[in-house]
């Protein structure tokens, strides 16, 4: 199978598009929001896709996520073309191939951390008792395996963004999207959940995909890819810049400010 | 996802929002509590009246005279004639009506009876011997009078149980004591048991006596060419399945009798207890139709408020089902979550219902205590079946709308 696909490392890319388009139909008008992208994404990586709003980076967003489907192109997701799949077959898809980390947390009111991160398993039909186990297994990973009955709104937002993490990674899924998933937190708590992600990717192996327009986000990565006008206007893969094993940001990285501090140095 | 797992999710929905859906439930509270508190009372009723029914004999008919026709008695036709002693003993003759076990006459008019100062007015029962027979009635105290009294018109008198108390007001033993009636006297020789109010009046507040003695002593109503008149004679039948032929015997004896010409009506009437049963039947009826017109409406009200909420319900968690979609939830298992929350919103309902309800049908019946409130098993399953399907049919809609939403914009949903 490697060999017949024959792509690069011998390995089948989680996400594989090519010459993606969608357009959009507003009353008269035909809006462009992506107008051909051809992209390859790795296990293991760990990657931002980044552009201004309006750049079609949310539409691809929702094509990878498998939310949406492309108006032409193909998409593989683990070597599976998904892009002319029915509404019930892409949730069956995202159930077992993507865990979503969303920029307002988007956890259950009123529910356990544990009953939330229990979601993704509750669908994909798992018996009560190993699905309470895998979702405190997932917690823990986590680190917040104090906290499994707490509810959202006794959890600060950084706790909450690891239970919507714990719930992203507790299906086992090729990869995790997240959206802006330190929108809504601050210096100090973005870079816990920014170095919690590289911990995932790099100990774990777990593939990563970022959609922001924040930089920040996108100097923990080793790839990151720009999109404009629906087209992808640079793809570099390079070390990251901040992190745990981030070559500047090395011996900082446990420290906040310095880490800040480094980086309004760069710019 | 199994409907046990939706089950939970919509508990907890419906608890997160507890005032809101009591307040949702309340139409079909009211519309169950309606049913299930009328419908027991109507049974308890129906029970009570069937009893007082049985209570009058077992397999009898009544033959009045006159016809019961439509319309205001002073536009009935047919001059009432009587019906006599003759008539009865026609129909105690086996080789002319078959199937009759026993028959007694009847002849009631109101007297006055009084004892040690005390006067009474009551229903007095002129009848023949076999009349406790008859009635399946039997005396407490002393006994009946024999065909010998009736034979010797003597001036004997049984006492219905409330007279007795009235007239003996000390639990006097009544037997050989002297009462009055219309100024006669007569001599107590037993007193009957206790029946009960039931059709045709109160019997316990009555005196009976032999007919002999009431029409040649007392009341002086024979008919002008000196029969017995009787206001009503009792025929026991010997089996219920004979009841029919022993009806239409009797209706063509007395047709001959009386000479009723081909073709003409008859001047009397025969009426069997399951006549009297099915006319209460016809009324019960009647009353649960309305009664089933005031569930419908109730719960339909009740079924649109479940719409409304749901709807509510639906955009307020819109996220929420977003959320859900993202991480794998089906159109189906969207559906199935709302679908059930509903019909728990029902069925809750309806439980409650059931329960207001049974205390309200308790409350009446210790309030009346004539008859005891009937809470059948198959109206409370009835019952929660009916509001169950109402959530079901009301919460489709919602349901389908929650399931039909798309998960990019549902997320995005502020």
């Amino acid at each position: 199978m490697m060999q017949k696909n024959g792509r690069t490392n011998g390995r089948i890319p989680v996400i594989a598009l090519r010459n993606i388009t969608k357009v959009y139909q507003m009353g008269d008008v035909e809006v462009h929001a992506l107008r051909g992208v051809d992209l390859e994404v790795y296990p293991g990586e760990m990657i931002a896709i980044m552009g201004p709003s309006g750049s079609g980076k949310s539409t691809l967003m929702n094509i990878i996520g498998c939310l949406d489907v492309p108006t032409s192109g193909t998409y593989e997701l683990d070597g599976k073309d998904v892009s002319r799949l029915k509404d019930d077959q892409l949730a069956a898809i995202r159930n077992h191939k993507i865990g979503f980390v969303f920029q307002n947390f988007n956890l259950l009111p009123r529910t356990t951390a544990v009953a939330n991160v229990e979601l993704p398993l509750i669908y994909a039909g798992m018996g009560g008792r190993q699905r309470r186990k895998r979702a405190e297994d997932a917690l823990r990973l986590v680190g917040l395996g104090d906290r499994l009955d707490h509810k959202p709104n006794e959890l600060s937002g950084g706790q909450q963004q690891r239970v919507a993490i714990a719930r992203a990674l507790v299906n086992e899924p090729s990869m995790i999207l997240a959206d802006e998933p330190t929108g809504n937190l601050d210096t100090k708590t973005s870079i816990e959940i920014m170095e919690l992600f590289q911990r995932l990717n790099q100990e774990r192996g777990i593939t990563i995909v970022f959609v922001t327009h924040n930089p920040e986000t996108a100097e923990y990565c080793n790839r990151v890819v720009r999109i404009r006008d629906g087209l992808i206007e640079s793809d570099e893969t390079r070390q990251a810049t901040a992190g745990i094993h981030a070559v500047k940001a090395h011996a900082v990285s446990t420290n906040g400010h310095e880490t800040t501090m480094v980086k309004e140095h760069e710019r | 996802m199994k409907v046990l797992e939706a089950l939970r999710i919509a508990m907890r929905a419906l608890a997160a929002n507890k005032l809101r859906s009591v307040l949702t439930m309340l139409g079909i509270i009211i519309g169950v509590g309606a049913v299930i508190a009328l419908m027991s009372i109507g049974r308890g009723v129906e029970k009570y009246v069937t009893d007082q029914f049985a209570g009058l004999g077992s397999n009898l008919l009544f033959i009045a005279p006159g016809q019961i026709t439509e319309g205001p008695p002073s536009l009935r036709a047919n001059p009432v004639r009587s019906l006599t002693l003759g008539d009865m003993l026609a129909i105690a003759d086996p080789s002319r009506v078959p199937h009759v076990a026993a028959v007694a006459a009847d002849f009631q008019t109101r007297v006055q009876v009084s004892r040690a100062g005390k006067t009474v007015t009551v229903q007095a029962n002129a009848t023949t011997p076999e009349y406790p027979l008859v009635r399946n009635w039997n005396t407490t105290i002393g006994s009946y009078f024999s065909t010998l009294d009736s034979d010797e018109r003597q001036r004997v008198v049984v006492l219905g149980s409330e007279t007795y108390q009235q007239l003996f007001p000390n639990n006097e033993y009544p037997i050989d004591q002297t009462v009055q009636i219309n100024g006669m006297n007569f001599r107590v020789i037993g007193v009957m048991e206790s029946k009960g109010g039931g059709p045709g009046g109160n019997l316990d507040r009555s005196v009976f006596l032999p007919l002999t003695t009431g029409q040649d002593r007392l009341f002086k109503q024979k008919t002008p060419n000196g029969e017995y008149r009787v206001t009503v004679i009792y025929a026991s039948i010997d089996d219920s399945a004979n009841i029919p032929a022993a009806q239409e015997a009797i209706t063509d004896l007395l047709r001959e009798r009386r000479g009723i010409k081909y073709l003409d009506q008859d001047d009397f009437t025969i009426i069997s207890q399951n006549d009297l049963i099915s006319v209460f039947g016809d009324i019960l009826g009647a009353l649960t139709i309305f009664l089933g017109a005031i569930a419908a409406i109730s719960l339909l009200v009740g079924g649109i408020g479940i719409m409304n909420i749901m709807l509510v319900s639906v955009t307020e968690r819109t996220r929420e089902i977003g959320l859900r979609k993202a991480v794998g939830a089906k159109r189906s298992d969207v559906l199935i979550q709302f679908l059930i929350e509903a019909m728990t919103l029902a069925a809750i309902g309806g439980m409650i219902g059931v329960a207001l309800g049974w205390s309200l049908a308790q409350i009446v019946s210790t309030f009346f205590g004539e008859f005891q409130a009937v809470v059948g098993a198959d109206a409370v399953i009835t019952s929660l079946v009916v509001a169950t399907a109402v959530g079901l049919f009301f919460g489709i809609f919602p349901a389908f709308r929650a399931s039909r939403l798309n998960p990019i914009d549902a997320l995005r949903y502020e």
